[in-house]
């Protein structure tokens, strides 16, 4: 095949980076995605990637107008992704009302933030492959940074398995029990934000949401309990995405949008599957 | 040898949501090994009685003792079934993760031991629940889930029982088992129960509380149709649902 040839010529490493990083990041997708769908904060992941932009923007503007190299466009989207989870956060534990109000704000002022220091950052900046992301241009060095993240989110989110699943399911119960579960709603959300950096290198902003909740959605139609969905959307999102650059290679497209649409289109087939099964069997097989 | 501690103790207690007065003047001792019932009309205030005494409310005046401590530090040897309602029916948990929640109190970091699972998988079996510990709590019945309700307050091992209006979704067969289960516990540990069903109440519990912003409390062969009447502000209809009571006779409730 066309793409196993590409992946061995050794003219074309980036190939390889590109797909190796996809296979190890998905462990992060599999896992956080499967908190973000189960505790239903898809859109908090959202607001998150969009503020993503502004640290992004920031990066570039320190670097190349302030000449402050060691804070770049990666720096800068790590510490702008926490601290828009931590507000968030902190907005849903202590004011109770008005949390869309907050998120939605934060969503556009993050990407309006961004856009206006890309445009005062001198030369030329092309925004769409932030917005739309290029797996197609990560480095050897970047690679590295992305298995470091990786190894945090999946780390944390597998040693306190526990805790975090009773603060998604039942938070005034794991409160009860001697939980801090405002320190361990935090942390899930500061996990989810390396994991939205992450997929912002993969797919882009815009398309974060999409990428980290479709294999969870997938895997959640099978899956019987929460470590057997994170297993199972760990391994769609690794097929999602090398199919999906197995595809945009073959086919000379852009790589973000066509994982999306590989993810879609597996989604719309398992949906389409579980009615036919259901209406043959009578049964409802898992959940999601 | 000194007097035992009671269970809870409540003074002079008084709570407001942002203002609004939800009980008055609460005072309340409950003895070791005592049953309460505690009954009275919706939004009168049991459930925030039960989340007072777990510490999870804070009294805007007077004072709670729960087995002798503050309620918030008490809250670990207390078990709790919540009302049956606010869960996500399509989260994707297990039963026996469900119950595992009990022992989250003994947990560091990584997997529970083979202590905490044995311990689970002991409530489930006294819950008559052990071989549906892999399914899923979506997918179980309402009375199923109740009992994974009850089974995990169990594998937390208090000395006090909470449970919220726990026969609110379960038919007539569950009910009668669930009252045998609770007989049983009963023997080992302070049970407070919240219901509408006054006619079981009778049967089983020693004393019953009736809650509408102000408590008082009664041994139950106390109980008459005109107390009954009195609690639910003369709405008897709301209590109809007491199977062993005569037709058309509801006011006798199965009272000796
Ligand atoms: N979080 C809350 N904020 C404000 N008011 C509340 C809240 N929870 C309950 N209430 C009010 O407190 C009263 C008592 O509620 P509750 O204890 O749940 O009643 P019960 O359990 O007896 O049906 C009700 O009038 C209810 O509207
Ligand atoms: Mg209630």
């Amino acid at each position: 095949m066309d793409f196993l040839n590409a992946l061995a010529d050794p003219a074309i490493p980036f190939l390889r980076y590109a797909l190796l990083t996809g296979i190890v990041a998905s462990l992060a997708f599999g896992i956080i995605g499967t908190y973000v769908v189960a505790r239903r904060i898809t859109y908090i992941a959202g607001a998150i990637s969009h503020c993503v932009l502004a640290g992004i923007g920031a990066g570039l503007y320190c670097q190349k107008a302030l000449g402050i190299d060691w804070f770049g466009p990666l720096t800068g989207a790590i510490v702008t992704a926490l601290i828009a989870a931590l507000i968030i956060g902190l907005v849903s534990l202590h004011a109770n009302q008005r949390e869309d109000t907050v998120i939605g704000a934060l969503w556009s002022i993050g990407m309006a933030t961004g856009l206006l220091f890309i445009a005062k950052t001198p030369g030329y900046v092309e925004p769409m492959s932030y917005l739309f992301g290029n797996i197609l241009l990560i480095s050897q060095a970047d690679l590295w940074l992305v298995l470091a993240l990786d190894t945090v989110v999946a780390g944390t989110a597998l040693l306190f398995y526990h805790q975090l699943l009773a603060v998604c399911f039942d938070e005034e119960y794991a409160r009860l029990r001697g939980i801090r579960t405002d320190l361990f709603y935090l942390l899930l959300l500061c996990l989810t934000a390396l994991t939205v950096v992450l997929l912002v290198r993969v797919v882009g902003i815009v398309m974060v949401i999409a990428l980290l909740t479709l294999p969870a959605a997938v895997a959640g139609s099978f899956a019987r309990g929460l470590w057997q969905m994170m297993v199972l959307a760990t391994l769609c999102s690794m097929l999602f995405i090398s199919s999906g650059l197995a595809v945009s290679y073959s086919y000379d497209l852009p790589s973000g949008p066509t994982i999306i649409v590989v993810a879609g289109l597996a989604y719309l087939l398992v949906l389409a599957g579980k009615r036919l099964l259901h209406r043959r069997t009578g049964q409802p097989k898992g959940i999601a | 040898m000194t007097a035992p501690v009671p269970v809870v103790t409540i003074r002079g207690l008084d709570f407001a949501y942002n203002g609004s007065p939800i009980l008055r003047n609460v005072n309340l001792e409950i003895a070791a090994r005592d049953s309460l019932c505690i009954v009275g009309p919706n939004g009168g205030g049991k459930t925030t009685l039960l989340k007072l005494i777990l510490g999870l409310l804070q009294p805007t005046r007077g004072e709670i003792r729960v087995l002798g401590e503050r309620p918030e530090k008490a809250s670990l040897r207390v078990g709790y079934v919540p009302q049956y309602a606010h869960y996500d029916p399509l989260f994707p948990v297990t039963v026996l993760d469900v119950v595992l929640m009990g022992r989250l109190d003994r947990l560091a970091i990584g997997p529970y031991t083979r202590q905490d699972r044995e311990a689970a998988r002991a409530a489930l079996a006294e819950m008559g629940l052990a071989d549906l510990e892999r399914r899923l709590f979506a997918e179980i019945s309402g009375g199923q889930r109740q009992r994974t309700l009850i089974a995990r307050a169990l594998a937390a091992s208090g000395e006090l029982l909470l449970l919220d209006e726990p026969t609110a979704n379960i038919d007539a067969a569950a009910e009668e088992h669930l009252f045998e289960v609770l007989k049983k516990l009963n023997q080992r540990l302070t049970v407070m129960l919240v219901t509408h069903d006054v006619g079981f109440a009778s049967k089983f519990f020693k004393s019953i509380a009736c809650v509408n912003r102000e408590v008082v409390i009664h041994p139950t062969s106390e109980l008459t149709g005109e107390l009954i009447r009195n609690m639910y502000g003369g709405d008897i209809r709301m209590i109809r649902h007491d199977h062993r009571c005569a037709e058309g006779g509801h006011c006798s409730h199965g009272l000796p």
